[in-house]
């Protein structure tokens, strides 16, 4: 069984590393009965800036932020002018058409329902 | 006649061009493991420290805090003696308690920063937002904090 799994793929494409410098969101991965769930902290990411790509068994979470700077001059600057890039290799028996993902105040959740048929069913006994 | 791409020569200048992919590559190694490393460290000594950004301009000072998925309710802002602390609490989800968790790196629990603030302001005129999980303070400086111009003849 695979699960959720991340991938480090990601690092081997040139692009990725070239084009911006990404951040890794802290993640939890859940299992459900029926489903799995990803939580990714991407603070500072409104939803046009969340993009969520499937393929194959690649699941992407790409979280740009607004690079508009606050009004007036940096004194103290902790946080860091970049978004956030994750990659995960997602069981085979995750259903692909049917992921769905919401944004709630930077924090994102990933919803990967189990295929049907390999959900745990009651089977009722009969005679 | 064709058209040749033109390099800027201390850019082509190989050992510094050589130095800099190194170092990048350098960066990359670190990066990984050590920010690993500090989100471990964070929960091993107990504590969520969210990253807080402080601005200036001429009227107010703006403090930003990084604080994703929390509920406003959740968000302790307090002022006391030209310190600004932001504190609350990231609860367990109580929905999936029951859940098989693979991973976890998120923060649960507790946090509180503080910031001396660089200047005086107006306690009454402070005012909050929270917006895609980044909480915004923005507090107007006293009068006598601005910076003033004077207009100085010279004889």
């Amino acid at each position: 069984m695979k699960n959720i799994v991340e991938t480090q793929a990601h690092r081997n494409k040139p692009q990725a590393v070239a084009e911006e410098n990404w951040l890794l969101p802290a993640v939890n991965v859940l299992e459900l009965r029926d489903a799995y769930l990803i939580e990714a902290d991407m603070p500072g990411v409104s939803r046009e800036g969340l993009e969520v790509t499937l393929e194959e068994h690649t699941l992407t979470l790409t979280g740009r932020r607004d690079a508009a700077r606050l009004p007036g001059n940096p004194v103290y600057v902790e946080s860091k002018p970049a978004g956030f890039r994750r990659v995960f290799e997602i069981d085979p028996t995750v259903d692909g058409g049917k992921i769905s993902a919401r944004l709630e105040q930077g924090l994102l959740t990933v919803h990967l329902p189990k295929a049907e048929r390999l959900q745990p069913r009651k089977i009722a006994v009969t005679g | 006649m064709t058209l040749t791409r033109w390099y800027r020569p201390e850019v082509t200048a190989a050992p510094f061009w050589q130095l800099s992919t190194l170092r990048d590559e350098i960066d990359r190694l670190f990066e990984a493991p050590l920010s690993e490393f500090t989100r471990a460290s964070q929960q091993f000594l107990g504590g969520w420290l969210p990253a807080v950004d402080l601005y200036e301009d001429k009227d107010n000072l703006v403090v930003k805090a990084e604080l994703p998925g929390l509920k406003k309710e959740e968000i302790e802002i307090s002022l006391h003696e030209g310190v600004l602390t932001l504190a609350g609490e990231r609860k367990h989800e109580e929905e999936h308690k029951d859940a098989e968790l693979h991973r976890s790196e998120r923060f649960v629990g507790r946090f509180q920063r503080s910031i001396t603030l660089p200047s005086p302001v107006l306690m009454d005129k402070v005012t909050a937002a929270y917006k895609d999980g980044m909480l915004t303070v923005t507090l107007p400086k006293t009068e006598e904090a601005k910076p003033k111009q004077i207009e100085v003849k010279i004889n």
